[in-house]
């Protein structure tokens, strides 16, 4: 059996490169109007809850401020992206994987066992104890996979004006289109922290065995 | 410094090898099939004459923001915009019956819709607004647009860095309910900054679609030969895509 499915390496590869192009495209969409609002409208300084710094070109896609070619880099991989997590979901149920390897137990929502999960990590202990992964990483996992990257799609739908007419009630749950493009930016940044979280994680816990084992599947250990 | 030097370096030459796909022929391609399945997508999932949110008049924003061009920089539209335009034509042409003129007068002696509905502009700002005037569909109506048309083509008396500005929509957006000729703005005559007289209100897609100033209306089979072909001012000179609904 091996360590990584197929379709779990597949499925990782894909949306990484997918989630890297919508993060840095999207930082150059921010470029064109650098402020958010709550609420349906918004466009003054004065209404904004939040004003957002010119990223440079080194993290945008393209390396220069060009609002239409990022809209279609944002517009392309958005394909992908909705329909590899939807994917994902649909295997991650039908097999079980998530049942048996990302949920939590209520054994482990007791603050003593959170703090002693907590603990292992500062000391660089990444052990499982028999179980796939472990709390923080199901917690982690669980945060990405099922509430950060899908509230991605769905806040970026309900800011599409094509789209609301056939959803109005996903701009609406979101607290408007101004809302909804807040929410997709401040997830954005959550999706970049985890990244950039997992990245440092892979490096400290033997990151050639890691790559290696996303890549090729690995083995289950014993 | 070393280790974020390293990062910089990186995306910048992954942004550099996205330039690459996107300038070669395969990935200009896949970039727009991609902008053409989001609108398959949206006609599918929403019903052709299904509306745009309309709001109340306690929701419009305080005031409505002009953007691009905010008039028209020449002696026949200022003497118009003192004297409220008593000379100001809109043609309906093309591939149509009966070619038309409106004035002002016409236009407002036409029945009316009025809707409050949310500008959404590219650049992510939004603004919401009371608009006033005929559908669309009213005056291709009278002409009797031909079979053979497939677009609506927007012609304005505004210039953006010296070249015309113009738009286009095809006939599922022209026939909508909220596509209408737009000469009021939250209940006075539409501002200069937002086009006046006219102009076009399209509430399923994004801000520069709606063009101001709007001079004629002319039914087209293509939009290859029209100004830069691809249906639009930032469409030929920026890339913008021509279905702005996203």
């Amino acid at each position: 059996m091996k360590h990584h499915s197929l379709l779990t390496r597949l499925w990782h590869w894909l949306n990484a490169l997918c989630v890297i192009v919508l993060f840095m495209s999207g930082l150059n969409i921010s470029n064109a109007h650098r402020y958010l609002y709550w609420g349906n409208y918004g466009f003054d300084l004065a209404d904004a809850w939040l004003a957002v710094p010119r990223f440079p070109g080194w993290m945008t896609i393209p390396g220069y401020y060009d609002l239409a070619g990022a809209r279609g880099w944002h517009m392309l991989m958005a394909w992908p992206f909705a329909l590899g997590l939807l994917a994902m979901w649909i295997a991650m149920l039908l097999s079980r994987h998530f049942w048996r390897d990302l949920r939590t137990t209520r054994a482990e929502w007791k603050p003593a066992a959170i703090w002693r999960n907590i603990v292992q990590h500062m000391k660089l202990d990444f052990s499982h104890a028999g179980a796939k992964y472990n709390f923080l990483q199901k917690l982690a996992y669980g945060l990405v996979l099922g509430v950060f990257l899908p509230l991605m799609i769905f806040t970026g739908m309900a800011i599409s004006p094509g789209l609301e007419p056939a959803a109005p009630w996903l701009v609406e749950i979101f607290g408007g289109r101004q809302s909804a493009r807040s929410i997709h930016f401040i997830l954005a940044w959550g999706t970049c922290a985890f990244f950039l979280v997992h990245i440092a994680l892979v490096l400290l816990s033997g990151p050639v065995g890691q790559l290696r084992d996303m890549i090729t599947g690995g083995r289950r250990e014993a | 410094m070393k280790r974020r030097n390293l990062i910089a370096g990186m995306a910048g030459l992954f942004a550099a090898g996205c330039s690459k796909v996107a300038d070669s022929k395969a990935g200009s391609a896949l970039l727009s099939a991609a902008e053409d399945w989001h609108r398959k997508a949206h006609r599918a999932l929403a019903n052709r004459q299904a509306l745009a949110p309309e709001f109340t008049r306690a929701d419009l924003s305080p005031t409505f923001r002009g953007n691009g061009s905010k008039t028209v920089d020449t002696p026949f539209y200022r003497e118009q915009l003192a004297s409220g335009f008593p000379d100001w034509r809109l043609e309906v042409t093309g591939l149509v019956a009966t070619p038309l003129t409106f004035s002002l007068d016409n236009i407002r002696r036409l029945p009316q819709r009025t809707q409050i509905t949310r500008h959404d502009c590219v650049e992510g700002w939004s603004a919401i607004g009371e608009w006033t005037g005929p559908q669309l569909s009213l005056l291709l109506d009278a002409a009797g647009v031909l079979p053979e048309a497939n677009f609506i083509v927007f012609r304005c008396a505004d210039s953006l860095y010296d070249r015309s500005y113009y738009e286009s929509i095809d006939m599922v957006d022209a026939y909508h309910p909220q596509t209408i000729v737009a000469h009021m703005l939250n209940g006075e005559p539409l501002p200069e900054k937002n086009g006046a007289p006219l102009r076009m209100r399209v509430e399923r897609q994004l801000g520069y679609k709606h063009p101001k100033y709007l001079t004629a209306i002319e039914a087209v089979a293509t939009l290859e030969g029209i100004e830069g072909g691809k249906g639009g001012f930032w469409e030929d000179q920026y890339g913008y895509q021509w279905y702005a609904g996203i």
